[in-house]
């Protein structure tokens, strides 16, 4: 399963014919190649776990280690977020692990390289976002609703 | 996200039951997408924010991970995206950033909204804001919101201040002009205190630095400072990449940075800053002996680790340093050559690459061999990499590394037979360019040829159809060097051929029908050699051979000649018909002196092999192969097909008389048949030369010429040429089986319309092959009834011959360094018409004086400087500047006055001055092409292509440029200056 690939500085959730079409050249890939692949005029960088295989693709000039450090920063505060992150956490939070991805990069340039900060305000917005959804919860709230 | 307890007392489903449902329905998968998105579509459009958003949510995800189609939904991703709530207003900007685009409308109505979250007191609402414009944003938005950002770009919240930084990348990109309000402020954060956002900033320098680096050398300070007080990797490497490029720019900055930067790679433990570094070294600091030493040091450690991401990286920045310290690769040969065996294809294919770049013209031959063996080993997409790139590696610069054609022709057979072999378009045109180019390989080529030809396995691989068509043309236009030219017939004509697709099928028809002209001419000849000795006087014969020659190829004028001509023929016929073997030699094969010994020498070693038996097993096996195909649906095939069947049918029924012809000599009647053959001998025995790309502007424009006019003319004649021969043919054949007397009207129908016949095939087959031969071209234009335009065909001819043989020993002038080199280049010289050649370098060794003279007089008109030309003495060169001064003008909008010049230009063409003088302005830019030999061809190519009204303001900027390109033009250049 392929996650959040995209085109640095476009950071576009890329198409799903793009990740059909990396997919099928990357889990055909054995264990022992570089995790690197020229594909069209970019290079893929992918790093698999488990069953997870996460995606990027950078230009030409870009530093392909460094994108796999960036990577392996994504799974780790996924993995914190989550509590030892699987497959299903991100297909049932795949909103979620958008955010992460937020916190971590925007326009395709990292912002963030400290995993606490990153978890910190994750967990800052999602107590917002609770207690919003509290507030739309409570009875009166409904009632409000009922009556409009 | 849970499923909470209100959505489902609503009835709707969460997100997680959409999920949940989807992995169940494992079979349905979308009958139940699409009964989710009539959910969807209904729940949208509630009025409860939350049924709303939820449904967007669901949206979402179907968009991002099926691939529905969300834009319908746009207007209610901007109702979400402004809900007072954050958990909406959450959803509504993942909603809108996943599908926004630059075209959807309602972008404009999400301005104020955006501003309104930009100044929200909420840092997380204005994260949102700023992470949906990083993603989205349009001109508009950029334009309108460039004050928001400018404010937040000095806000004290670092985690809204990161962000705008990181915005400011796109809202550039989109609307440039905020760069004037806000880029002070974006470099002031360059100084921040906060890490994350010094990070940040030098991450978009780095964007923008990389589109174009020369507007930030004044940040240089700032980054040094960084390269040096930093201790943050990320930003390390950032800055790094930033150095990279403005290193390229300012060579004093390279060497500031040089010693920090080696620094950081000796000390630094992250494999990623290291790699940085070197990439850094190798790509712009090559200059610095010790960092490349070091870098190539870590090179080293990369690819001995196990790790294939580092070896690959190794190899790779080994590559980059490859052009320019090829001692790096070296050094590491022979891992480097093992990884070609590694399993993963990067790296093989970098270790290739790596390979091919080693290559030299002494160890070419070694190389590819073990390549090539490698290649048979490997898989076959690997396989075509390593035929691919040997291809291109001795292709290039016209197999500049190439010193033994005989051995690369014969290589270029193995490859064809490598069963992986997908190049077969390459190896052609290879094929027919060294056949054109490089006369001395044309035996070996024919052998090669005839290998491929003759092995009915290969017709069986359609990968290979290519590479028989090139094999069967190299053994057609070549014929002469074939050492059984019958076996090549049966090759050409064996039963597998219709396997072959129709176009090359064509080819082989065509070949064919070379084939068996040769064969019948060499037969003719051997007959005839008996008696010449008798006859001497060839005086007539011979000036009427040319003339004979001239006919078939002006199509329009043999045509209205051809009657008289012909008469006069006969008349002269037993000389003709008895010329000795040698002179039919030259005459026939006029053009090419070189080729003609062992031409004749072919020939006569022939002699015994054309036997009267032969033949007619010749002319059977040919009507048996061929007939079948004459019903072809395909025209090209059934043309050739017909051609070749109607002289054959016209040759059986005048054996018997080519046969007894030698006693009968005497009459005034030679057989038709024998003509003709002598007649499509010559055609194809024109030889074809190479021609470059720009051949075409080089054709000189005569004087008054209406191109437009002309074309339509030619579109008549060509037409009438083109359609004619099946037809005439056949007629003519049917004629001949009806009564066997000839009218002269019959006589003379069948004779002049085989010769155009063959001409036009011939450059059928030219441009069928894309070679575009000037000579036939000229004719063309000759022909074509326009009496100014004949008049300087000759010298242009002869122009042309210059300008090959230029070119030439101009290639071999510059890789004068290689001595091996000098000898193959003047076998490609040869490849024009020999005469031209031989004439023209006569001309230029009278010409340079003349041409000295007159540039002396241009540079005083003109105040130009007159030294250059006087500083060289060589001839090649001298010419090479003619040749590019004519380029020159060809370009030049007035026909009238190009051509003028380039008469003017033309070696020994008497050099009237006052013409020259009269175009002062283009004598000028005719004057800067000597400076011009010692850069490429292609360049001067280009050149051409600029207009006439740019090339003065830029011909000083290119002199600088030639400055220290050229030693010679050094000369040249100071008084440029002193102007």
């Amino acid at each position: 399963m392929c996650i959040p690939t995209f085109l640095k500085s476009h950071y576009i959730w890329c198409f799903l014919k793009v990740i059909r079409e990396l997919s099928g050249v990357i889990l055909t890939r054995g264990p022992k190649l570089s995790n690197f692949i020229e594909w069209r005029g970019y290079k893929v960088v992918y790093k698999r776990y488990a069953s997870l295989y996460f995606c990027m693709c950078i230009d030409q000039d870009d530093n392909e280690l460094e994108i796999l450090e960036i990577i392996h920063h994504f799974v780790e505060i996924l993995d914190r977020y989550f509590g030892s992150v699987c497959e299903l956490d991100l297909i049932f939070n795949f909103h979620k692990a958008y955010y992460v991805l937020d916190e971590l990069l925007i326009a395709g340039e990292l912002q963030e390289t400290s995993k606490k900060t990153v978890a910190r305000l994750i967990a800052a917005q999602d107590s917002l976002v609770e207690t919003a959804k509290e507030q739309a919860s409570s009875i009166s709230n409904m009632i409000a609703q009922a009556t409009k | 996200m849970a499923g909470s307890s209100i959505m489902e007392s609503f009835f709707q489903r969460s997100l997680e039951d959409l999920i949940k449902g989807l992995r169940l329905q494992m079979i349905g998968e979308s009958k139940f997408i699409a009964k989710a998105m009539e959910e969807i579509r209904r729940e949208i459009r509630s009025t409860d924010p939350n049924t709303k958003s939820i449904a967007l949510q669901k949206l979402t995800y179907l968009n991002s991970i099926h691939g529905i189609d969300m834009s319908w939904a746009a207007f209610h991703v901007v109702e979400v995206m402004s809900s007072t709530r954050f958990s909406h207003k959450k959803i509504g900007y993942l909603a809108s950033s996943q599908s926004f685009h630059d075209g959807t409308e309602v972008i404009l109505l999400i301005t104020n909204q955006l501003r309104k979250d930009l100044n929200s007191t909420n840092e997380f609402e204005v994260g949102l804001a700023l992470h949906c414009l990083s993603v989205i944003a349009t001109t508009d938005l950029a334009r309108d919101l460039t004050p928001e950002i400018f404010t937040l770009l000095s806000t004290s919240k670092v985690f809204v201040k990161k962000k705008a930084v990181a915005v400011i990348l796109r809202i550039f990109s989109k609307y440039p002009d905020a760069v004037r309000v806000s880029f002070k402020r974006l470099v002031e954060n360059l100084e921040s205190s906060d890490p994350h956002v010094v990070s940040v900033v030098v991450g978009v320098f780095c964007e923008l630095a990389t589109k174009d680096p020369r507007s930030y050398l004044p940040l240089a300070p700032e980054f040094y400072r960084i390269l040096v007080d930093s201790k943050n990797n990320w930003v390390l490497i950032k800055v790094l990449k930033i150095f990279s490029k403005l290193a390229l720019l300012e060579p004093r900055l390279a060497k500031r940075v040089v010693d920090p930067i080696c620094e950081h790679m000796r000390r630094t433990g992250a494999k990623s800053l290291m790699f940085e570094c070197i990439r850094t070294v190798v790509t712009c600091l090559t200059d610095y002996e010790s960092a490349v030493k070091l870098a190539v040091e870590k090179i080293r450690e990369l690819l001995g680790d196990d790790d294939p991401n580092l070896k690959y990286l190794g190899l790779n920045a080994l590559s980059i340093l490859g052009p320019k310290q090829l001692w790096a690769v070296l050094e590491n040969k022979e891992v480097v050559i093992k990884s070609l065996s590694d399993a993963d294809p990067n790296i093989k294919l970098e270790s290739l690459h790596l390979v091919m770049g080693m290559v030299s013209e002494s160890n070419v031959a070694e190389i590819t061999r073990v390549l090539i063996n490698y290649a048979l080993k490997s898989d076959p997409e690997f396989c075509n990499d390593i035929l691919g790139s040997i291809l291109s590696t001795c292709s290039r610069n016209v197999y500049e590394i190439i010193v033994d054609f005989d051995w690369y022709v014969s290589l270029l057979g193995d490859m064809s037979r490598n069963p992986h072999c997908r190049k077969g378009e390459e190896i052609e045109n290879q094929l027919i360019d060294i056949g054109l180019r490089v006369n001395d390989v044309r035996p070996e080529l024919v052998r090669v040829g005839r290998d491929l030809l003759i092995d009915p396995a290969l017709l069986g691989n359609p990968l290979l159809y290519r590479i028989l068509s090139a094999a069967a043309w190299v053994s057609g236009e070549y014929v002469v060097f074939s050492k059984n030219p019958f076996e090549l017939m049966e090759a050409l004509l064996q039963p597998r051929t219709n396997l072959l697709p129709s176009s090359i099928r064509a080819v082989y028809t065509q070949s064919a029908f070379k084939v068996l002209v040769f064969c019948l001419h060499s037969y003719l000849l051997q007959k005839e050699a008996i008696p010449s000795s008798t006859l001497d006087d060839l005086a007539p014969g011979v000036s009427n051979l040319i003339s004979e020659r001239e006919c078939p190829e002006g199509s329009d004028l043999a045509k209205c000649e051809a009657p008289a001509d012909y008469e006069q023929d006969e008349g002269f016929n037993p000389r003709v018909s008895n010329r000795s073997v040698e002179d039919l030699a030259i005459e026939n094969g006029g053009d090419i002196i070189v080729t003609h010994g062992q031409a004749s020498s072919s020939v006569s070693l022939e002699n015994d092999a054309f036997t009267h038996e032969s033949v007619v097993y010749l002319l059977n096996m040919i009507k048996m192969a061929l007939v079948p195909v004459s019903g072809s649906h395909e025209v090209e095939v059934q043309e050739r097909a017909r051609n070749v069947l109607g002289l054959v049918e016209l040759v059986q029924q005048e054996l018997p008389g080519l046969l007894v012809q030698k006693e009968k000599s005497f009459d005034n009647e030679e057989p038709k048949a024998s003509k003709i053959i002598k007649l499509m001998h010559a055609a194809f025995s024109k030889e074809l030369g190479p021609i470059s790309v720009s051949a075409q502007e080089r054709v000189l424009v005569p004087d008054g010429l209406m191109l437009k006019e002309n074309l339509s003319d030619l579109e008549t004649i060509y037409g009438d040429v083109l359609l004619p021969p099946p037809s005439s043919i056949s007629i003519g054949s049917r004629l001949f089986v009806e009564r066997n007397g000839v009218s002269l009207f019959m006589h003379t129908k069948v004779e002049s319309e085989p010769s155009t016949e063959s001409t036009s095939q011939l450059a059928e087959h030219r441009e069928r092959h894309g070679l575009y031969y000037l000579p036939a071209e000229k004719n063309e234009i000759g022909s074509n009834d326009y009496p100014p335009a004949n008049d300087p065909q000759l010298p242009d001819n002869l122009n042309d011959g210059t300008q090959d043989l230029v070119k030439l020993t101009e290639q071999s002038l510059v890789s004068k360094k290689k001595p091996t080199h000098a000898k193959p280049r003047p076998m490609v010289v040869k490849l024009d018409d020999g005469d031209e050649v031989h004439v023209s370098a006569m001309k230029l060794v009278k010409e340079p004086n003349d041409d000295l003279l007159s540039d002396a007089v241009r540079d005083i008109l003109l105040g130009n400087e007159a030294r250059p030309t006087l500083s060289r003495s060589n001839p090649s060169d001298k010419s090479s500047g003619n040749r590019r001064g004519k380029g020159v003008y060809l370009t030049s909008e007035h026909a009238s006055e190009s051509k003028e010049l380039g008469d003017a230009e033309k070696p020994g063409h008497g050099s009237p001055s006052s013409r020259r003088s009269k175009h002062h302005t283009h004598g000028k830019e005719r004057h800067r092409s000597p400076r011009k030999n010692d850069e490429g061809k292609e360049e001067n190519g280009q050149k051409n292509k600029e207009k006439s009204s740019h090339r003065h303001s830029r011909r000083k900027a290119r002199r600088r440029a030639d400055e220290p390109l050229n030693a010679v033009a050094q000369t040249t250049v100071v008084p440029d200056f002193l102007l």
